[in-house]
């Protein structure tokens, strides 16, 4: 069996990002394994800009923002294999995959590194009543097929779901002519970035109707129209509000989903929140030497973070490499590790735990909150002391929120059983 | 217009349709299938329970019981025949009160009557032992060990493949307008296309089965669209439970069944609506809500947060509820198989077989020497173990790129099922052949790609690739076509 | 005078913005930091955005390439440099930061690629 020090599942924004971060941490043989023909992942069909503020102080489209990343792959001439699919991860690393060219292959991983990114909710998903006809795809889907393949896949445009993506498309397909009617959110607040609100549907005259849902297709063959109705506070349509709309496409941006198959079928254990794996705050997950970062990890909103996040995973598996190599005992890797809980509007937390010992000088917990929340603090408590309060004015479940724990902090904590990110009103 | 004459026109290309085809291509009969739809398994057959009854539902004596049975029990070498996926995965019958012991008991001995093997009452918790998501209200359970599940696609699509390799030849959007008699058999006037004669006629069409039927005869039938809607859920969830959980109908009416699938995702469904319109394949909120509610009863913690998709089929309900298999008293060689609704999947085999003894009778036509009886379906690489896909892959590489990432299907088995005898000419074709894009991401991913291949293969423009039929075309044009 | 609420895209926060317009005077309330003024100033007097597409290439890998405008244009401008975008054609290979169409809809701006597409 083939031998790599560390293989990196996914070829997009996390795994590029996690591939420079391992060699410049000094791991030579780092292999990534890429299931579309091209590296960059979804970014390649995200052309619209807004990527990189945080990383390189520019606006960047999400082409240009990839294509630097894929330099750094290529002038560090880090392998990697396109159109090829892994077909299962062994909780001892063993990766298997397939393609074109070698058909099926298991090698050996020292450490591997998920970044499989994620994908959409499809319609299924919702239930929505009526017919199943052509026209209705998860904004991504339609996203591909124009951007990529050069194809309109509609002229009359009702979206359901204040996604990102859900926004994007809505102005880019009326810079292309067709006409966006209405977008509709099922819950009281979007689910995207504040600014997309402003610049792709204010800037075009589209309505955002919140706690609205679509409650039927109608059409047969190709979409002819939806009707959309007001929902109550249990998200239940109330009669007499719906309201109907001729369309010939109904795109879906309602939400994302971890692409976590592998993870579980290599015994991983997942969060039922973020539906991602449980990591510590180095991104391993609880099976030795396997990390993961990325969409694969939590949902992101920002590319940027996919980043940041991913070398860190990069860094720590060419860590945890050299150390195995080493043969540093077990035990140096090893630590108090302490349970970080989501509580009172903190829906979740990444990382899950925390080793005080072994962890770096700052580790960023990053979150969302489960509502929208107006003046609350977020506040960290060791066991039951409150050590930190910061006031946020506006907190919303679609902008993910960070905190940021110092190493020193715990130094008067030596038997911290719990460390708790919650929100107050005071 | 040219005139084509043939022996034996069939009407739709259901599993009906298809299982008759099959069946009367064992003689030497000059045959053709008429399809109204680009596909066979459009309609009914496309959206059921998937399920192969074990037979003890039926009226004992009916025609419904006896090709049930039989139709269960052809079933296991018909699918090793023509490489279809069914597995004896056995049912049980809830019940749920003591009050209700008689009708199971009743159910029992009709089964018992029927022809069913091995069927058992058994206790609730014996029930619960086999099944440990039952909940505590079922009080007993009848257990049937010969029920099955079965694709319903896979199926009909290789009962069809074979009739058309044994010499049926199927034309597809090929709606039939008028069927008049014509010298010693019929003129079936043929939307569009050329008008087919036939000596003889079967009227497989479903829920329009009283239209061709009332056209020929004085003695009218109906038929009448049931709707049934369903819940799809995950492969996750898909060892919920191992059989197929029906409910005993009390007085809480009918319920709804909860089965794995042989793909391995959890069915659950479906409601019982009687409608007008015989195009009517809308799921409503209303009846989605019914199908998780009733399912809850019998099943506990069915994860309904992974459903994965929903949708409703049509049973083609006669009045008499029975099967009308047979030629027409008032229209001599004109044969219904008319009101297949449940279990018709399950007697499809023996309806083919029935009705094409029949026909062949009548016609005294001989049987060829050199039929073909089995056929192989497109080889699954995920499927496979690791030398097999080793010589695939050598052979075919296209089998090595993974075009659907949640069902594993590869290029080469799109390519397949796009190539071969009948091969998919939509995106719901493909699909139903070979699972791409009946997974969790429900076709998020691999949509343009499949796209693709299929305007590839085909010839035919990524404007024009449709859905299913022609009117669900999936784009409406390239970009550089409007302007303004 | 003219009064117009905004939604500051500064920052996360999405701050309510209220401009109060007299001529070339403006007044800003409603802003946490000195960046939603300078936004809200900008919005009102000459907005601006980056618009970004993509042009249909010829002999390429891929059928198009995805472009943006250079620098921001008018936001009344988004329609007229969307037109010659859509009526442009460019031939593989195209080069990421090539300019496709050169001041576009009379802005003053260059379209360029966003992308590299190589020769199919």
């Amino acid at each position: 069996m083939t031998y790599h020090d560390i293989v990196i599942i996914g070829g997009g924004p996390a795994g590029l990002s996690a591939a420079a971060a391992a060699r410049k941490a000094g791991v030579q043989d780092i292999l990534i394994l890429e299931r579309d023909s091209v590296l960059g992942g979804i970014l390649n069909q995200c052309i619209h800009n807004g990527f990189g503020l945080h990383t390189f102080k520019e606006e960047l489209t999400g082409p240009e923002y990839a294509a630097r990343y894929i330099a750094m792959v290529e002038e560090e001439k880090i392998p990697y294999k396109l159109n090829t699919i892994v077909a299962d991860i062994s909780g001892n690393r063993e990766v298997t995959y397939i393609n074109r060219e070698e058909g099926l292959v298991t090698i050996q991983a020292g450490a591997v590194i998920l970044a499989m990114g994620c994908r959409e909710r499809p319609r299924g998903a919702l239930n929505i009543p009526g017919y199943r006809p052509a026209g209705i795809y998860s904004a991504g889907t339609a996203q591909r097929l124009m951007n990529i393949e050069g194809y309109r896949v509609g002229n009359e445009v009702v979206i359901l779901g204040s996604g990102d993506i859900g926004l994007i498309m809505a102005r880019r397909m009326t810079l292309e002519g067709a006409k966006v009617k209405v977008v509709a959110e099922l819950m009281p607040y979007s689910g995207g970035l504040k600014r997309n609100i402003v610049q792709c549907l204010d800037d075009y005259g589209i309505p955002l109707k919140l706690s609205h849902t679509v409650v039927q297709i109608h059409g047969k063959e190709r979409l002819t129209g939806v009707t959309i109705a007001e929902v109550d506070e249990n998200r239940a349509p109330i009669p007499g509000t719906e309201e109907y709309y001729s369309c010939d496409t109904l795109l879906l941006s309602v939400g994302l989903i971890p692409e976590n198959e592998l993870s579980k079928g290599a015994g991983i254990s997942m969060n039922r929140i973020t539906s991602g794996p449980n990591v510590d705050d180095k991104l391993e997950t609880d099976a030795e030497g396997i990390y993961a970062c990325g969409n694969v990890l939590h949902v992101h909103d920002l590319v940027d973070f996919v980043s940041q996040e991913a070398a860190l995973a990069g860094t720590n598996a060419a860590a945890y490499v050299k150390r195995t190599k080493e043969s540093v005992p077990a035990s140096e890797g090893k630590g108090h590790k302490v349970p970080l809980a989501a509580e009172n509007g903190v829906r979740y937390t990444v990382p899950q735990t925390l080793n005080v010992d072994a962890m770096q000088d700052t580790v960023t917990v990053r979150f969302r909150v489960a509502d929208v929340y107006k003046d609350r603090y977020i506040s960290v408590y060791y066991d039951d002391k409150r050590v930190s309060k910061k006031k946020k004015k506006v907190l919303a479940p679609g902008e993910m929120e960070q905190v940021v724990l110092k190493k020193s902090s715990f130094a008067e904590y030596p038997d911290l059983r719990k460390i708790t990110i919650c929100t107050e009103v005071e | 217009m040219k005139e084509l004459q043939y022996d034996v026109a069939i009407i739709g290309g259901g599993v009906t349709g298809a299982a008759i085809a099959r069946e009367l291509s064992r003689y030497k009969l000059k045959i053709c299938l008429l399809e109204r739809t680009e596909d066979v398994c459009s309609g009914t057959s496309k959206a059921n329970s998937a399920i192969v009854h074990a037979g003890f539902d039926a009226a004992a004596g009916s025609m419904m019981a006896k090709m049930n049975v039989e139709g269960n029990r052809l079933m296991e070498q018909l699918s090793k025949d023509l490489d279809f996926p069914f597995r004896r995965n056995g049912s049980l019958v809830l019940c749920f009160a003591e009050e209700d012991m008689p009708g199971l008991h009743e159910l029992y001995v009709r089964g018992v009557t029927n022809g069913v093997p091995d069927l058992r009452i058994i206790t609730g918790d014996e029930a619960r032992a086999m099944e440990p998501n039952l909940t505590d209200e079922v009080a007993a359970a009848l257990y049937a060990p010969t029920g099955g599940i079965v694709c319903p696609f896979n199926m009909t699509i290789a009962l069809a493949e074979n009739a058309a390799d044994n010499g049926v030849e199927f034309w597809f959007l090929s709606e039939v307008e008028e069927v008049k008699p014509a010298g010693d058999g019929y003129e079936l006037t043929v939307k569009g296309k050329e008008t087919v004669t036939a000596k003889y006629v079967v009227n497989a069409a479903g829920v329009y089965a009283d239209k061709f039927h009332n056209m020929v005869s004085r003695e009218k039938i109906t038929i009448t669209p049931r709707k049934g809607d369903y819940c799809l859920l995950d492969q996750e969830a898909g060892h919920h439970v191992d059989k197929t959980i029906f409910q005993q109908p009390g007085k809480y009416g009918k319920g709804v069944l909860v089965t794995p699938t042989v793909h391995g995702n959890l069915l659950i469904g479906p409601t019982a609506r009687d409608i007008e319109d015989k195009e009517g394949t809308y799921t409503t909120a209303e009846e989605l809500a019914e199908v998780t509610a009733k399912s809850a009863r019998g099943v506990k913690n069915i994860p309904y947060r992974q459903v994965i998709t929903s949708f409703s089929g049509l049973r083609a309900h006669e009045a008499g509820h029975e099967f009308i298999l047979g030629e027409v008293k008032d229209a001599e060689g004109f044969f219904d198989a008319a009101g297949i609704e449940s279990p018709g999947l399950s007697s499809a085999p023996a309806i083919g077989v029935y009705m094409a003894e029949m026909i062949a009778a009548r016609a005294k036509a001989e049987k060829k020497e050199d039929f073909i009886a089995t056929r192989k379906g497109i080889p699954h690489v995920a499927a496979m173990d690791r030398e097999e896909r080793a010589a695939l892959l050598k052979e075919r590489p296209d089998y090595g790129t993974i075009v659907c990432r949640c069902e594993n299907v590869s290029e080469g088995e799109i390519v397949d099922s796009i190539r071969r005898t009948l091969g998919a000419r939509s995106l719901d074709g493909i699909k139903r052949r070979v699972r791409q894009g009946m997974g969790r991401c429900q076709a998020g991913f691999c949509t343009p790609r499949t796209m693709e291949i299929l305007s590839r293969e085909t010839g035919i423009p990524m404007e024009e690739i449709c859905k299913n039929q022609p009117g669900s075309e999936m784009i409406t044009g390239r970009m550089e076509e409007v302007q303004g | 005078m003219e009064v117009r609420n905004l939604i500051c895209i500064g920052c996360p926060m999405g701050c309510p913005l209220t401009v109060t317009m007299d001529g070339e005077k403006t007044d800003v309330t409603g802003n946490t930091c000195p960046r939603g003024a300078d936004y809200a100033r900008k919005e009102v007097l000459s907005p601006t955005r980056i618009v970004t597409s993509s042009i249909r290439v010829t002999g390429g890998e891929i059928a198009r390439v995805s472009v943006k405008t250079k620098s921001d244009i008018p936001k009344s401008k988004i329609f007229d440099v969307m037109a010659e975008i859509r009526a442009q054609k460019a031939e593989a290979p195209v080069q990421m930061g090539q300019v496709l169409i050169r001041d576009c809809a009379g802005t003053g701006v260059d379209i360029i690629a966003t992308k590299t597409v190589e020769v199919a």
